[in-house]
């Protein structure tokens, strides 16, 4: 996160503002990808009309970066009249689709509704791997198409990929697939449950041998010494870091209007169907409690040595029965970056599982900067008077 | 700078008000700008028919208690500053289609 970001986070957490949001169109999807978290039903999507106000609510509220996702947002019909509405209300608005229903035309209208960037699912360089993953045979080519069509456009792009035992092998020929396209590339080391707590698709995980060599791609992480090194422990100003802006600056809001504090996050707090955005936002008392939540206040995280630098997810935590407790899957990927086995990891004398059973999860949240693992869209920033 | 200049925002931006600042990002090259509560008053004020003199005449310097030539001089430069960025607009003449998005005016 640039410095600018950084301050305008900052303000806006000191403000209660909900700088950041993502609404979920649609469940629905022409995609059946192998580690979805999503039923792709519709019961009962909010209407256009009703977007369009949830979107005059949000501006009003003060929401500036709108993730638009899905689902697959151009499965809605509606989806060019509600991004009209997002754009006339001045949202920076960022999507996330799979490309495959893009064509010259809608690559133009989203040229010329002054959309921020467009993130596209590729989860492979090879088509037959990439086929294999969305179920759906042909959607390698469309979606690469879609890129090159909104690369020409002028657009910025960015691959998503979701790391995997289907594709463990294909995540470089992934970003080289990005540079020859023009876009950028990001890469979620870790397949999500899903959000009925399903747990069963964190069989696709890769092994420790494979994230811990991910991880110590320089390519990926950076500098690697520094990714890596053992943590200093948790000093007394740690204490009162929040855990993320779930809740605090950001939010999401699935396609039945049903309010929670991050997309990771199954935590209800409302829905703008009963209740204004404004008021849920303010005075939910599940959001509340969210934010009272600072690391002092996690019995088992405040004492651990990775406390001040863990990824820990408090969405995942609570998908495992307490927010304010650890994120086994966060204790795993410390362990995998480190070495060093996490406080939880400790109190249940418990060695980290087997590789083969590892199940290693990583929000994908609002905010790409507070998660992802490498290749964060670079920001540029500047600043006036 | 010329005489009678009209500014106007861009639609090609994304803005929003942040406490007493304004966020606002340029749709051609992502760069985020933030702009300071007098920077803001001429943001909101830019609907492509006030002229920016009459603008800092009647929104700055009867608020901020500034005389207008330091005002305006210092107000010519952010225009021109935003402008490059495309996020403004400036026209010798008036711009009545420009400005008129809701999101920072609403």
């Amino acid at each position: 996160m640039s410095g600018l970001m950084a301050e305008v986070a900052a303000k806006a957490l000191n403000l209660g503002v909900p700088i950041s949001a993502q609404i979920d169109l649609t469940y629905r999807c022409n995609e059946r990808c192998v580690h979805c978290y999503l039923d792709h039903d519709d019961h009962g999507e909010m209407n256009t009309a009703e977007i369009k106000d949830l979107l005059d609510q949000m501006a009003d509220a003060g929401v500036f970066y709108l993730n638009l996702s899905g689902g697959e947002i151009l499965m809605r019909r509606d989806f060019f009249e509600i991004l009209e509405h997002a754009r006339l209300r001045t949202f920076c608005v960022k999507l996330k689709t799979n490309g495959v229903l893009i064509r010259k035309k809608e690559a133009q209208r989203l040229r010329a509704l002054g959309v921020e960037s467009i993130q596209i699912s590729v989860y492979s360089h090879r088509a037959e791997v990439h086929d294999a993953i969305t179920k759906m045979p042909g959607s390698f080519r469309q979606s690469i198409e879609a890129a090159r069509l909104l690369r020409a456009e002028g657009l910025n792009v960015t691959f998503a990929n979701v790391l995997m035992t289907e594709n463990a092998a294909d995540y470089q020929g992934v970003r080289a697939l990005a540079a020859e396209v023009g876009a950028k590339a990001t890469l979620d080391p870790t397949v999500t449950p899903m959000m009925d707590g399903d747990r069963s698709v964190l069989q696709l995980n890769v092994d420790r041998k494979k994230l811990q060599e991910v991880f110590r791609d320089a390519a990926l992480v950076g500098d690697v010494e520094e990714f890596c090194t053992p943590p200093a422990g948790v000093d007394e100003s740690a204490l009162d870091m929040l855990p993320c802006s779930a809740g605090h600056t950001a939010c999401y809001v699935s396609p039945y209007g049903d309010v929670y504090p991050c997309v990771q996050f199954p935590l209800a707090c409302g829905n703008v169907r009963q209740t204004k955005f404004a008021d849920i936002w303010r005075d939910s008392p599940q959001l509340n409690e969210v934010r009272s939540i600072t690391l002092r206040d996690m019995q088992s995280c405040s004492q651990c040595a990775h406390g001040a630098t863990c990824t820990r997810c408090p969405g995942l935590a609570y998908l495992e029965g307490d927010m304010r407790g650890p994120s086994i899957q966060d204790c795993e990927k410390s362990y995998a970056r480190t070495g060093i086995p996490s406080e939880n990891f400790k109190r249940k004398n418990a060695a980290p599982r087997p590789a083969a059973s590892l199940n290693l999860v990583q929000i994908q949240g609002i905010q790409p900067e507070a998660r992802n693992l490498a290749a964060a869209v670079p920001e540029t920033s500047g600043a006036v008077a | 700078m010329k005489n009678n200049c009209y500014v106007a925002r861009s639609t090609a931006i994304a803005a929003r008000p942040l406490g007493d600042e304004m966020m606002v990002m340029s749709a051609t090259d992502s760069t985020l700008f933030t702009l300071n509560e007098v920077a803001s008053v001429i943001w909101q004020a830019a609907d492509g028919v006030t002229p920016l003199d009459q603008i800092v005449a009647t929104k700055i310097c009867t608020q901020y208690d500034i005389a207008l030539e330091p005002a305006l001089k210092d107000a010519e430069a952010l225009v021109e500053d935003l402008a490059a960025h495309g996020i403004l607009l400036l026209s010798d003449t008036p711009l009545p289609q420009a400005g008129t998005s809701r999101g920072v005016t609403s």
